[in-house]
């Protein structure tokens, strides 16, 4: 089973990217289970959510301690928040930063992956230069990095779970994955 | 059609596909996503229903009792604080024998203020005179929604859906959208006669003496009787319509099992897993997923308990003196019955259950003939 652990801030994305990337696992024929953490969630707040896969329907309901991969959606957090609690050593760690792999001496040992997530935001006009909304272009990312759901699944989980600019959507995520090693 | 769901809009959607003609509700905290969903449906055109946005829960439920003395299918959603200033109407609409369906999604009470998980909210409605359904999934949910409808009004008896806050009300699973004929074909319109009518002169809720008062009542307990067989036969024909049943309760492995747990809501999914896992163990080890609460499925229970040798409750729930609710009611139903019965009390105002902690409650039962106490607290930090 997969435990996939997602950090942001509050109103960046990070609970609708959790849903799309259920939806993207759910259209791959997977079992899935998405929820954020629970509590009252503020702008710009660290927040998290999470997402299970598994072959068949997800029965387990609680929180998950020990995630297999770890997605970081603002390269602020890094410093706030310990986002390798509960990974095991060589756990996948997708970082939305300019920085590269071997600029965070700290995650030695782990699977390291990054985009230039928000670059990649505003560019294609999602959100604004301050605040990017960088949840397809992360969902992209992830897809190429972690080769566990195809790109096909994930657009279509854009297209389907998108609020607004779907085709802005869209093309963050496909220029992420495209990006991506 | 099947689609990725979150809890809150799993029972809209069953609403929307019962087609209920009267929705009213107060939106503040701490209300969830139901009647938002609701709402929105009704602006765009997708449910032909008046939606009554009120300044109380307790004028919710009036407009709803309103709505339904009227013959209209009306509907409302609430939790915690809410469900527990409705208390009033509880008793009127069910008194009055009004086919109103309700979702209450479980939080806690405060003090201190706690918007999380925990069944005192809807338990502490015991007895009021609704039917109460625990759902463990969102699937779960949709379905009883619309059961919930026909049942309700097959016995003109009020019905509560209810599902666990966060754990199932704010996550997303795959739930399976049955289309609009086909739930049609399940749940006709609602022909109620028993209505008041405009130059018909009628009354509702006028003054009752003790030459009448007694009956009202005790017509409304035998009825009861009837609930469980009605709710059977609803199920099969949801299951020839739409093809899913639950079943009052929902025995897993307990053919053969010593320890049985008993337990309600989201935690049937996590039972059974711990259960599969302590088989492997060779541990016979069984659950009971408790769907109808009121009125108390006795007598299946008895026969799906009649092997177990231990019988375990998991309680997210608390009644100050007596302890888990759940166990209390299973204590009462097999009153004369010599074997031990542990008493859990678990995961209060959202403490987080794991699969550890209630593989640690089936091995304080494996360890010892009788439980130390009436009530075990698990998972506390002292």
């Amino acid at each position: 089973m997969l435990e996939i652990r997602f950090h942001g801030r509050g109103g960046q994305g990070a609970v609708v990217a959790s849903k799309m990337l259920a939806v993207a696992f759910f259209k791959e024929g997977k079992g899935v289970q998405s929820f954020p953490t629970y509590g009252a969630e503020r702008r710009g707040a660290p927040v998290a959510a999470f997402i299970r896969v598994d072959d068949g329907p997800v029965l387990y309901h609680h929180n998950i301690y020990t995630p297999t991969h770890v997605v970081v959606l603002d390269p602020s957090l890094m410093k706030r928040v310990d986002v390798t609690q509960g990974l095991p050593k060589g756990g996948f760690i997708l970082i939305n930063t300019k920085l590269h792999p071997s600029d965070f001496p700290s995650l030695k040992g782990f699977d390291v992956h990054v985009v230039d997530a928000s670059e990649i935001a505003i560019k294609h006009g999602l959100g604004s230069k301050e605040n990017p909304i960088v949840n397809t272009a992360v969902l992209g990312a992830f897809a190429k990095a972690s080769g566990l759901v195809g790109l096909k699944a994930v657009l279509e989980a854009v297209k389907e779970e998108s609020p607004i600019k779907i085709k802005k959507n869209l093309a963050a995520a496909e220029e992420a994955y495209n990006k991506v090693e | 059609m099947k689609k990725v769901l979150m809890g809150n809009f799993a029972a809209s959607h069953g609403v929307r596909l019962s087609r209920a003609q009267v929705i009213s509700a107060y939106p503040i905290t701490p209300q969830t996503h139901v009647v938002e969903e609701l709402s929105a449906m009704v602006a765009r055109g997708e449910l032909n229903a008046k939606f009554i946005k009120v300044e109380s829960e307790h004028s919710a439920l009036a407009c709803c009792i309103a709505a339904s003395v009227m013959g209209a299918r009306a509907f409302t959603a609430t939790s915690s604080h809410g469900l527990l200033l409705m208390h009033e109407l509880l008793h009127w609409a069910s008194g009055g024998r009004l086919p109103i369906v309700m979702v209450a999604v479980n939080r806690a009470i405060a003090p201190g203020w706690n918007i999380w998980n925990e069944q005192t909210d809807t338990l502490s409605q015991r007895d009021t005179g609704w039917i109460q359904l625990y759902c463990a999934s969102n699937q779960e949910i949709l379905d009883t929604v619309i059961q919930a409808f026909r049942l309700a009004e097959t016995v003109k008896i009020p019905v509560m859906v209810i599902y666990d806050a966060f754990i199932l009300s704010h996550t997303y699973e795959p739930v399976d959208i049955p289309d609009q004929k086909t739930v049609d074909a399940f749940l006709p319109p609602l022909k109620n006669p028993e209505v008041l009518k405009v130059g018909e002169a009628r009354a509702f809720g006028s003054v009752t003496s003790p030459d009448f008062h007694m009956e009202f009542r005790m017509k409304l307990h035998d009825t009861y009787e009837r609930v469980p067989e009605e709710f059977e036969k609803i199920e099969q024909a949801y299951a020839a319509t739409v093809g899913r049943t639950y079943g009052a309760i929902e025995p897993y492995r307990c053919e053969d099992a010593e320890l049985v747990m008993v337990v309600a809501g989201s935690l049937a999914g996590p039972t059974k897993m711990v259960v599969d896992g302590l088989r492997q163990k060779g541990i016979k080890a069984g659950r009971i997923k408790l769907k109808m609460f009121r009125p108390f499925p006795t007598k299946p229970l008895q026969e799906a308990l009649k092997n177990a040798k231990k019988i375990l409750v998991l309680d997210r729930n608390l009644s100050p003196g007596t302890g888990g609710i759940f166990a209390h009611e299973l204590r009462s139903a097999l009153k004369g019955d010599a074997r031990p019965v542990w008493g859990f009390v678990a995961g209060i105002g959202g403490r987080d259950i794991t699969p550890e902690l209630i593989e640690s409650m089936f091995f304080d039962a494996i360890g010892a003939d009788a439980p130390v106490s009436t009530t075990i607290f698990k998972g506390v930090r002292l």
